[in-house]
């Protein structure tokens, strides 16, 4: 119960994309198609799940016990960059054309602030999460991004169709749409 | 010239964030208040001062294979170095601007000018860019910051503007996407007037 409450929170309240404002990049950058928007959904599931499982035991085993707290942002940026480009291989090698299409967003996944900021979150005292409450959160925050990511480019597939003034074509008609879904999203606040 | 031109190119032609949209996680995340955007914007200018200075000077000695890593741990430094100062000295924006400090270091902004032009450029011309672009990223947040809070909460830097409450919805998440969505636009439209 108290995991189908953590990814319930992370999917729908907390939504990372439209309530706590990270990974608006590859958002706004790899959600012109439906498709393209799956691979990176796919990809950022992946490195996330990875991610913060590996930071979470780096943390509290090596960090912690060292006293080096302060180290966690360099840490964590390694661990995610060696990750991508583990992804990246296995990418390239498996889906050519899935390699293709994610293009240049593939190495910036390591600037993706979703993925940072979840390993971060993950292990704040507030939350006080165990190991395995910390790898659900992360899956429920890449659900939630798989979700609104698809969500937008539906839209925006049908939004290239529509006759909208020039001074607000592309980002920033996509900016007020992303706004408005925001909106939507603010309907499941204290849902839990 | 050049110099100037290089400075003053992060404002409006080439803007971070209206032109690149480049930094928008933080730009979207922290401008609840005219404050907290100027706040945000000058740490990254900062850190990306400071970047740019020190992968312009080992540009030379980093094998290009291994360059992203290495400039990756560089901004990773100073954002750490950023942290603990306003942790100390500034507790009060530390608190407000909270998980999007760390965050920095994965700002598309301070790792494509290191890659797209402290690698390429001298020292002295790493700096330009980086003031420029840095504090053209704080203008942006800082207008984007104040227009948020003039709507949401009718005030500017603090200073009440108008009486009662202001459009609630402008301070909390979908005000900010819109907000800027209507900024990128306007921007759009002066940079056609100022070429034309």
């Amino acid at each position: 119960m108290e995991y189908i409450i953590i990814i319930i929170g992370a999917v729908f309240v907390n939504n990372i994309v439209l309530a706590q404002f990270l990974g608006i990049c590859p958002y706004l950058g790899v959600s012109a198609k439906v498709s393209t928007s799956i691979g990176m959904s796919g990809a950022v599931m992946f490195v996330m799940t990875l991610a913060t499982l590996v930071t979470f035991l780096i943390f509290n085993f090596i960090l912690v016990p060292f006293n080096i707290e302060y180290l966690q942002t360099i840490s964590y940026i390694l661990v995610v960059a060696s990750l991508v480009q583990m992804v990246e291989i296995i990418l390239k090698k498996v889906s050519p054309a899935l390699y293709q299409a994610l293009g240049i967003f593939l190495p910036l996944i390591v600037t993706n602030c979703a993925i940072l900021g979840v390993t971060i979150l993950a292990v704040r005292e507030d939350y006080g999460f165990n190991l395995l409450e910390g790898v659900v959160f992360a899956i429920g925050h890449a659900l939630g991004f798989a979700l609104t990511i698809i969500l937008f480019a539906g839209i925006r597939e049908h939004l290239e169709l529509m006759d909208v003034p020039k001074g607000m074509r592309g980002a920033p008609a996509a900016l007020v749409v992303a706004g408005i879904l925001a909106l939507a999203f603010m309907g499941f606040a204290n849902l839990v | 010239m050049g110099q100037l031109k290089n400075f003053t190119k992060g404002f409006v032609k080439d803007n971070p964030v209206f032109v690149l949209l480049l930094g928008l996680c933080p730009a979207l995340g922290v401008t609840t208040s005219a404050f907290n955007g100027l706040g945000m914007g000058l740490a990254t200018t900062f850190v990306l001062v400071s970047s740019n200075i020190v992968v312009s000077i080992i540009k030379n000695l980093i094998p290009s294979k291994v360059r992203i890593p290495s400039y990756i741990v560089v901004i990773a430094s100073f954002v750490t170095i950023t942290d603990l100062v306003m942790e100390a000295y500034l507790p009060a924006l530390f608190e407000s601007l909270g998980l999007f400090i760390p965050l920095i270091v994965v700002n598309c902004l301070v790792m494509g000018r290191a890659e797209a032009f402290a690698s390429k450029n001298n020292t002295w011309n790493s700096i330009v860019d980086g003031m420029g672009m840095g504090l053209g990223f704080a203008f942006a947040l800082t207008v984007l910051g104040g227009l948020r809070e003039i709507l949401g909460a009718g005030e500017i830097f603090g200073w009440s503007i108008f009486a009662g409450d202001g459009m609630l919805v402008f301070v909390l998440a979908p005000g900010a996407f819109i907000g800027l969505g209507y900024l990128v636009a306007l921007n759009n439209i002066v940079k056609k007037k100022m070429e034309s």
